[in-house]
């Protein structure tokens, strides 16, 4: 046996960057086309973002500054570790601020700053074919894009309306890219869909476990699918961030005890620190301060 | 508070100190030496090599060490290392037919050239725990001379008479597939299947298999043949101009045989189920044939009506690591997507009430 095993920068050998390269300028070619790729076993399980580390991976030099969210949070467990990670076998610099990142890797969220040109948002995909949960086979639902015959999702979404009265899809809303495909915007809530649609950024997207990549070039018209008379809404809250005083941006619930004592926080805590720190200042956002 | 798991990176980096202190266990009990491991659980590397497809005793008894004894885990280490190996080629095909055969047994004759070979087996062993093994010694083993009788393989002896259909009709030249380097694109070549199969999850195949047995795909299997033993694996060196013998590897081969099929021009003959794993695996390489046998129900024209006779059903989830994976990642937070069904199941019950209410008003 070796003694210490030897890692190319950023863990992939050349090859393998080379193949996922590949599939990702195929996929920025064919916006919302899910190319198929040889996926590789990563040094974390399948379904902990495989696909979009081997993305960041692919895509990562030397001089990149890279930020990874879990849940819009850059101190969650998996975020945690997917950052030291890269910062082990690539040795980049890493922020948790979103206008510092060069490529900022997320699971299902996207910042609520809007980013600028140059960056690129990697997400990790679950199950990238949004089609997957009316139609289990691979088989029909390559041949369902292929003729461009999405009746069944709308269908779907009808359903949905004829039964709670509206479209009853929070997360993982279905969005129609460049007026072709329709794609799986990853299980962000629907919340984040309106800020795919002409973002500055280049959007990459990789699932691992199911071996495909898929892109939204910066500039891309990405719609949320709704009919004439139900159109598409993002979710509203009442109440502002409890911390940093923030409207129009998603929150946590934190539960603070068990009789219904509940307070909401901003998602994107990078978004919440610099707010806070600009002098922002929510209902319990002193008693942040004081600690 | 879990919030926001504030101090990530501490809560990580003191979870896995704590794993490796349960790993070691007692101190007082002698740590296990990964020799010890090679020889007394050698079952356990067998798999660990064969769902992990690398074919390294030492490395497989690393990863059942580094996994605490766990399976899957152990797998996806040796798969996880696996993935990082300059690829040089590919050996030629091996020939289970010259094999160094320990173990060789055929239920459909009696007897036939190259005996029966029951070799180091459970079957007939009566499942009664033993206390002595526990720290007991065993007598060394009686050998004596090997018998230089040749062992033919029984669907090679079917073949000769016609009653076994052919090995297939691949052209020899063809590039075999490799799932490991391709993303697998349904419907699949019966090459990328096997190799599904051969690294897919022993349990999830036990059970497909029993499950044609049962009448789910039924396909009236008898083993022709389950031979286990070393192999030569080879490799053509461009260079020289002709093969190397790279080494030996223990596989475990099952022929299923199975039931006939004829048509207008092809006479009846019996059909075949194949399984090949590394090491001594035997369950593993019955339910492998089994399967292997159900998945052909599309090129015999059968119906495809049970689990496992569909292809996408079957191949795409028969591999634990990406099961394991997918699973275990549900325990990941999913905090923001439950917010989004949170507030949507709010406002439903809101309106639901206010109509109760009206109704009650009415």
């Amino acid at each position: 046996m070796t003694t210490t095993a030897q890692y190319n920068f950023a863990y992939l050998d050349e090859q393998t960057k080379r193949m996922i390269r590949r599939a990702i300028l195929k996929a920025i070619a064919i916006p919302g086309y899910q190319v198929p790729f040889s996926s590789r076993e990563m040094p974390m399980p399948y379904g902990w973002g495989t696909g979009g580390v081997q993305v960041t991976a692919s895509i990562i030099g030397p001089n990149d500054v890279l930020k990874v969210i879990d849940q819009g949070a850059d101190d969650t467990t998996n975020a945690v570790s997917i950052r030291a990670f890269f910062a082990k076998v690539a040795r980049v610099a890493t922020t948790t601020h979103t206008s510092d990142a060069t490529i900022i890797q997320t699971r299902h969220r996207i910042p609520e700053k809007p980013l600028g040109q140059g960056q690129i948002l990697v997400y990790q995909v679950p199950i990238p074919e949004p089609l997957r949960f009316l139609e289990p086979r691979e088989t029909e639902t390559r041949k369902m894009h292929a003729l461009e015959e999405y009746g069944l999702m709308h269908v779907k979404l009808y359903e949905d309306i004829a039964r709670h009265g509206r479209i009853a899809t929070t997360y993982a809303y279905p969005v129609k890219v460049e007026g072709r495909y329709v794609m799986d915007p990853s299980p962000t809530p629907k919340f984040d869909n309106p800020k795919m649609h002409m973002s500055a950024a280049l959007q990459l997207f990789g699932a691992g476990r199911e071996h495909r990549i898929y892109a939204v070039p910066p500039y891309t018209e990405v719609v949320s699918l709704d009919f004439e008379d139900h159109p598409f809404t993002i979710q509203h809250f009442e109440d502002p961030c409890a911390l940093c005083g923030a409207e129009q941006v998603y929150l946590d619930e934190v539960i603070l005890d068990d009789r219904g004592g509940h307070m909401y926080v901003c998602s994107d805590t990078d978004n919440c620190e610099e707010r806070r720190a600009a002098g922002h200042v929510g209902t319990l956002g002193m008693q942040e301060a004081a600690e | 508070m879990y919030v926001a798991v504030k101090g990530g990176e501490a809560a990580i980096a003191n979870a896995h100190a704590l794993l490796a202190d349960r790993r070691r266990g007692d101190r007082s009990v002698p740590a296990l030496r990964l020799d010890q491991i090679v020889e007394q659980l050698g079952l356990a590397v067998d798999r660990a090599m064969g769902e992990g497809s690398l074919y390294d005793k030492e490395l497989a008894a690393l990863a059942l060490l580094q996994a605490r004894g766990d399976l899957i885990e152990a797998i996806f280490l040796v798969r996880a290392y696996r993935t990082t190996l300059p690829r040089f080629g590919y050996s030629n095909p091996i020939d289970t037919g010259s094999m160094l055969i320990e173990r060789r047994i055929s239920a459909t004759f009696k007897d036939l050239p190259g005996g029966q070979l029951l070799g180091p087996t459970f079957d007939y062993t009566h499942r009664l725990l033993d206390p002595a093994i526990a720290g007991g010694e065993v007598p060394a083993p009686i050998t004596r001379e090997a018998d230089v009788e040749q062992a033919p393989r029984v669907t090679d002896m079917l073949g000769r008479q016609g009653l076994m259909e052919p090995d297939g009709d691949t052209d020899p030249d063809r590039e075999v597939g490799d799932l490991t380097r391709e993303p697998l694109d349904f419907p699949l070549d019966r090459d990328l299947r096997l190799q599904a199969l051969a690294r897919g999850d022993e349990g999830f195949l036990l059970a497909l298999g029993y499950s044609t047995q049962r009448g789910y795909g039924r396909s009236h299997p008898f083993v022709g043949e389950i031979r286990i033993g070393e192999v030569e694996v080879e490799f053509d060196v461009p260079e020289l101009g002709f093969a190397v013998s790279l080494g030996r590897v223990r596989v475990t081969e099952c022929q299923m045989v199975n039931q006939f099929k004829g048509s207008a021009k092809v006479p009846p003959q019996f059909t075949r189920g194949y399984g090949l794993v590394f090491g001594q695996a035997e369950r593993k390489a019955m339910a492998m044939s089994l399967v292997d046998r159900a998945l052909r129900a599309r090129e015999f024209g059968e119906d495809v009506v049970a689990p496992a006779q569909d292809e996408e059903f079957v191949i795409s989830h028969s591999d634990n690591v990406q099961a394991t994976g997918f699973v275990e990642h549900l325990k990941l937070p999913h905090y923001v997507d439950f917010q989004a069904e949170l507030d949507l199941i709010r406002r439903m019950r809101a309106e639901h009430d206010a109509a109760d209410m009206k109704e009650a008003a009415e």
